[in-house]
């Protein structure tokens, strides 16, 4: 069994300075296109439970990450593409960045980094952006991801709890999986809670909020997606036997629910177990059934009484049914696909955990 | 007080110096700020390569101080140090003040804290070792599991904290290798049952007797030698160890359950070392050891007139190899003495 003061002395090393209020918030393009309820509800813990201001600007466009790590953008455009974030953030007299994606929280952790090693770098992006756009900034003060935000008001949010995260028939926490996404903190190990080798950034979530988190053999090994594994298709076959290697790993361990805070972790996780099954009829979960993949918003949502329909549970290719029968969360199926003025949505076909 | 040169540090070069700086007939005091003289050897069961007792090491060390010029002082650390006229004036820890002339920096190493090799999980995983870890059961004679019982699949990690970059120290430690030889033959003695794997990067066998020892654990005691590092350290649903490594011979990875795995922790400047530096204002090299005046014929000279290092201050040493530099450390203690009357 690990031991728990190890780990603590290990995240002591790895604590980082998250501004407690006035954020600039910058959207992720998988997270508002796969599981976009996640991040509305992150707007709505801050401003309408936690009474913090967040601002959103819609002229904030990608961050071109996916593009950088296939090699398609070239590092002078994305720190240009980077640099025109800081503008509007200048512009809009905010100086603490809350990032939603991963990817992009490690571009711009790694872009920062680069200016301070190489400050020609930075007076170059200056002068593109100035010379494109006419606009300039300034360097953050503060650079949190979504999920240190969420982190640093865990206990605020076990304070308002309505639910833990317990078995509501057997009485045992439930029995959870966190999983960082690489450009969280494998670059920079210091700019994540609890470093990289034992992140303490979900599974602080965990424990505050009543679960156990799980230790497996290949808790570190990658979701499967990997950028490059992915979008070459011919690797695709690559991407999924790692996902499956890592599923295989946890299954002894009967989690009830896998917890994520990157993108494509989440999706990966997500899709390819609906893949597996589809290809060979194999799921990791009790029962037959697949493991439910959930964002740190999600949960937080769920741990506060939220209705799981309104935090977009049901755009996970996975179900979250036996999850939310197991914490003892009331669910209307009807509701499942109606619009919030009650319009019947299409249902989609062969979901898994239905 | 006065004394011709005080000595800081009690492990063995600072007990070797000191004894020999006072059987020439000066006044020496040692400053050591454990409770017990010996630092590091005490620690440590049999050494390599002839597998002899530590603790004939120490008794050979208690006889060499043990000389009426010499005064040791345990318990007792250096809180500042001036020089004036050529007389340095060290106030201690309990309040005394000690004026010399000659200072020998014999403040030895600390070993790589292992937690710091966080992937490999010391502090963690409850039965992940370091080798000093080891050398105390050693010494109890019982080498068990955290559940009480026999451990039969042990691994060994090289270098953890040695020839990494990524921990800041990219020397090489050069007794770790033979350290993992020698607790694997122990090992082996002990449990005949087991099986032990050594995970190396190179094998650094440069001392005396040590290729012959590094073949004797293969030959005779079966130790298996796998050239690669070790990536990560888990725990499987049994509770064992999960170890990945690439075994770069043949040229592919491994992922082995072992019951046991030992850390072959490095040796770095010590804390202490480090504190003296700054109150003596002594040069230290980017390994951040004390740096000598020169490499090759100044081994024991530092940058301030009349203060000399003896033994693992500057670099990794064995104990052969710190007896000897803390002789020469105390020839040229006794010379400069000399010059100066």
């Amino acid at each position: 069994m690990m031991k728990n003061e190890g780990k603590k002395r290990i995240w002591s090393d790895y604590q980082k300075e998250i501004a407690d209020d006035h954020f600039f918030y910058v959207r992720s393009c998988i997270r508002q296109s796969f599981f976009p309820g996640s991040e509305q509800f992150f707007l709505n813990l801050m401003r309408k439970v936690l009474g913090k201001d967040v601002y959103e600007d819609p002229a904030h466009t990608t961050c071109t990450g996916i593009g950088y790590h296939s090699d398609i953008v070239p590092a002078a455009t994305i720190m240009t593409v980077v640099a025109r974030h800081f503008a509007l953030m200048k512009e809009a007299g905010y100086k603490n960045l809350a990032v939603s994606c991963v990817t992009s929280f490690g571009l711009y952790t790694e872009i920062l980094e680069t200016w301070k090693h190489f400050p020609a770098e930075l007076e170059k992006t200056r002068e593109y952006l100035f010379k494109a756009t006419g606009r300039e900034f300034d360097i953050p003060e503060n650079v949190a991801h979504t999920s240190d935000i969420v982190y640093s008001f865990r206990d605020q949010i076990a304070a308002k709890a309505k639910i833990k995260l317990v078995n509501s028939i057997t009485g045992e926490p439930l029995k959870i999986v966190e999983h960082i996404g690489c450009h969280y903190s494998k670059m920079f190990p210091k700019s994540g809670i609890g470093g990289a080798e034992f992140p303490h950034v979900l599974s602080g979530m965990i424990d505050a909020w009543g679960g156990e988190v799980i230790d497996y053999p290949e808790r570190r090994h990658c979701c499967g997606f990997g950028f490059r594994q992915y979008l070459v298709q011919a690797n695709r076959g690559y991407s999924l036997s790692n996902t499956v290697k890592k599923f295989n790993s946890m299954k002894p361990y009967k989690p009830d629910m896998i917890l994520a805070n990157c993108p494509g972790c989440t999706m990966f996780m997500d899709k390819w177990q609906y893949t597996a099954k589809e290809l060979e009829g194999i799921t990791f979960g009790e029962k037959g059934e697949s493991i439910p993949v959930l964002t740190y918003e999600e949960l937080a949502g769920l741990v506060l009484g939220m209705n799981p329909w309104d935090l977009g549970l049901q755009y996970h290719m996975v179900q979250s049914e036996p999850l939310l029968r197991k914490l003892g969360v009331e669910i209307n199926a009807s509701d499942k696909y109606k619009t919030k003025d009650g319009k019947q949505m299409p249902v989609p076909q062969n979901l898994i955990n239905v | 007080m006065n004394t011709d040169v005080v000595v800081i540090g009690g492990g063995a070069a600072g007990m070797e110096a000191a004894g020999r700086i006072a059987q020439a007939g000066y006044s020496v005091s040692v400053l050591e700020k454990k409770s017990e003289t010996g630092g590091n050897l005490v620690n440590w069961y049999q050494l390599f390569p002839d597998r002899k007792d530590s603790r004939e090491v120490l008794g050979y060390l208690n006889n060499v101080v043990r000389n009426e010029k010499l005064k040791m002082l345990t318990s007792t650390s250096v809180k500042s140090v001036d020089r004036q006229k050529g007389v340095y004036r060290i106030k201690t820890s309990s309040g005394e003040i000690i004026d010399t002339e000659a200072i020998v920096v014999a403040t030895g190493f600390d070993l790589f804290k292992s937690e710091r090799k966080e992937e490999y999980g010391y502090g963690i995983y409850e039965n992940v070792y370091s080798s000093a870890d080891l050398e105390k059961m050693f010494r109890a004679a019982e080498v068990k599991l955290k559940n009480g019982t026999l451990p039969q699949k042990i691994g060994m990690v090289h270098c953890v904290g040695s020839r990494d970059e990524k921990s800041g120290n990219i020397y090489c430690s050069k007794l770790c290798c033979v350290t993992a030889v020698k607790q694997a033959i122990e090992l082996r003695e002990m449990l005949p049952a087991s099986k032990v794997f050594c995970f190396y990067m190179d094998m650094r066998m440069g001392g005396a007797h040590y290729e012959e020892l590094y073949l004797e654990a293969q030959e005779k005691h079966s130790v298996n030698f796998i050239r690669g590092k070790v990536s990560e350290v888990g725990e499987a649903h049994n509770g064992k160890l999960i170890v990945k490594v690439e075994d770069t011979l043949a040229g592919r990875p491994l992922r082995m359950e072992l019951d046991m795995l030992v850390l072959m922790a490095g040796m770095e400047m010590s804390g202490g070392g480090k504190e003296i530096s700054e109150l003596l204002d002594l040069d230290t090299g980017d390994n951040r050891f004390f740096k000598s005046t020169d490499n090759h014929f100044g081994s024991n000279m530092s940058n301030s007139e009349g203060v000399f290092y003896a033994g693992t201050c500057i670099a990794p040493m064995s104990i052969p190899e710190t007896i000897s530099h803390a002789r020469a450390a105390a020839v040229d203690v006794i010379q400069y003495l000399k010059s100066a009357k």
